[in-house]
């Protein structure tokens, strides 16, 4: 399997305080990789250096080398970045002031591109990816933030794949949502890893164990452990692993 | 026991806060009475398209004058709203350091500056420059009491949008200024035009800032370097004169003066409802 995403020594500050620690980790291409671990722990930090969406915080720096593709982003145009690497937030964040429609093509349109042929295209091609056209067919034109939560975040996944990016980064993208749209999230992480190199992370240990190929647990900052997911829930080999994975803290 | 003291101070704090809320609508209400009842007898189509007449002629209008506060408030906000507007992205944006603090104290000195003092600034800055009172210098006085009301509710606004929907366009690879007028700044607008309708509402009806820069006009005027006539202008006038007949259309302008801020306010809220 081809490397996608190499990570190597990276370290992340918010000011004086350093969130992630001299972290190296590799994510192989068109599989899922989940991150675990105890909140705070970083594993936001770590997503959101690989888009660089890190660094839009004041007083933030990060060390390191990530190479997507053999190139290392923290030396890249991040606007260019972000269009290959896209993101999925915590909550959805549906634009209130756009319909779905235009929610979903937002970040072709707002880069230019004027083709109405061409962005009815792909608004419909990425709603149906996003397993969300079925819901939304009759009510494009209407606001995106009237749907329900879990409707919102598949939009957001929508949104996000209208772009065409190679990598889709997920930042506990259930942790406001019910059981069903979760199911219904976890499934689409599923089909879109046959065309998406897709990291999620979770604080939901059973969430990593269905949806991932391989899981990396953090604590304190450091990356404790990586491996392929079953052997990461059956047969730890760090006791600290171990200790959160059968719930003994965290 | 308790439970009926419990009740008893819900009953009482609810009905102070309703009281309250009763009698601020009162001053408003008494205001719009009392001009309705004395001014609307004055109202006529001769007011809205004549000059003013000579005393003892009958009839007669302000025509001019509505004429003029809209080119006042035209100039205004030609001045106000680029400039609040853009200097409230900039504090919002970049302004959270020690220049964006001066800044900011700076413009609450100057929405707290009496409207007079900027009418004798504009009058030595503009007036005794180019050696007339004019429609110009009338609407730079205005435009910089709206910069200060304008700026600060634009920062307010842009403050409130939240931080997840400025990173979901930056994710999305759309560029920072674009993430800002698209995204950032579309999702404040109601509340930037509100602020920026207030800003409008509060000058149209000043006097004092252009006692000595607008001067007031008895004809028709659009020239921009001669004096131009306001309806505040032109009550302020009629309604310390002797005349009856004065004082009625001072009472139909202060009418027509807030219906027009009324107007104003209504139209564009229904412009910019948020779309269902």
């Amino acid at each position: 399997m081809t490397t996608k995403i190499e990570i190597n020594r990276v370290s992340a500050w918010f000011g004086k305080h350093r969130a992630i620690k001299n972290i190296s980790l590799n994510v192989p291409e068109k599989t899922v990789t989940a991150i675990i671990g105890p909140s705070g722990c970083g594993k936001s930090t770590l997503i959101r250096c690989i888009n660089r969406m890190h660094e839009t915080i004041p007083g933030t720096r990060t060390e390191g080398e990530i190479l997507v593709d053999g190139t290392n982003v923290l030396k890249q145009d991040p606007v260019g970045l972000r269009r290959r690497v896209g993101m999925i937030f915590q909550k959805p964040n549906a634009f209130p002031t756009m319909s779905i429609y235009e929610n979903v093509v937002a970040g072709l349109r707002l880069n230019g591109v004027r083709d109405r042929a061409k962005l009815e295209e792909v608004a419909v091609q990425s709603l149906r990816k996003a397993a969300l056209w079925e819901e939304v067919k009759d009510q494009l034109h209407k606001s995106g933030t009237g749907l329900s939560g879990g409707q919102q975040q598949r939009l957001c996944i929508a949104r996000a794949l209208a772009v065409n990016p190679e990598v889709l980064l997920m930042d506990e993208p259930c942790s406001a949502l019910d059981p069903i749209s979760t199911a219904r999230i976890e499934d689409l992480i599923h089909e879109l890893r046959s065309t998406y190199t897709v990291v999620v992370v979770t604080h939901n240990m059973q969430q990593a164990a269905r949806v991932s190929d391989q899981t990396a647990f953090m604590y304190l900052g450091e990356l404790i452990e990586c491996g392929e997911t079953k052997r990461i829930f059956t047969n730890p080999q760090e006791k600290r692993t171990e200790d959160y994975i059968t719930g003994r803290f965290g | 026991m308790n439970h009926w003291r419990r009740k008893g101070m819900n009953i009482l704090v609810i009905g102070l806060c309703s009281a309250a809320a009763l009698i601020a609508l009162v001053p408003l209400i008494l205001i719009f009475v009392h001009l309705i009842s004395k001014g609307f007898g004055s109202l006529n189509l001769a007011f809205f398209t004549d000059l003013p007449r000579p005393v003892g002629e009958p009839g007669g209008g302000m025509a001019n004058a509505i004429l003029g506060s809209c080119v006042l408030i035209g100039i205004a906000s030609l001045i106000g709203f680029p400039i609040g507007i853009f200097g409230g992205m900039y504090l919002s944006e970049f302004g959270k350091t020690k220049f964006g603090d001066t800044v900011r104290f700076s413009a609450d000195m100057l929405s707290g500056t009496p409207s007079i003092v900027i009418g004798i600034f504009v009058y030595a800055l503009i007036v005794l420059r180019t050696k007339n009172f004019s429609a110009l210098a009338g609407g730079v006085a205005l435009g910089i009491m709206m910069v200060p009301t304008i700026m600060r509710t634009t920062e307010t606004m842009l403050d409130l949008v939240p931080r997840m929907l400025r990173e979901g366009a930056l994710a999305l690879g759309i560029p920072y200024w674009k993430t800002l007028l698209a995204v950032v700044f579309k999702t404040a607008r109601s509340g930037i035009v509100t602020g920026a309708l207030l800003a409008i509402a509060r000058v149209a009806g000043e006097t004092a800032p252009l006692l000595f820069t607008a001067l007031g006009n008895q004809f028709w005027s659009t020239s921009l370097n001669e004096p131009i006539a306001a309806l505040p202008l032109q009550i302020f006038q009629y309604a310390s004169s002797p005349f009856e007949v004065w004082q009625e259309q001072a009472w139909a302008g202060a009418l027509v003066l807030i219906g027009l801020v009324f107007i104003l306010n209504v139209t564009a809220r229904i412009a910019f409802r948020r779309k269902g």
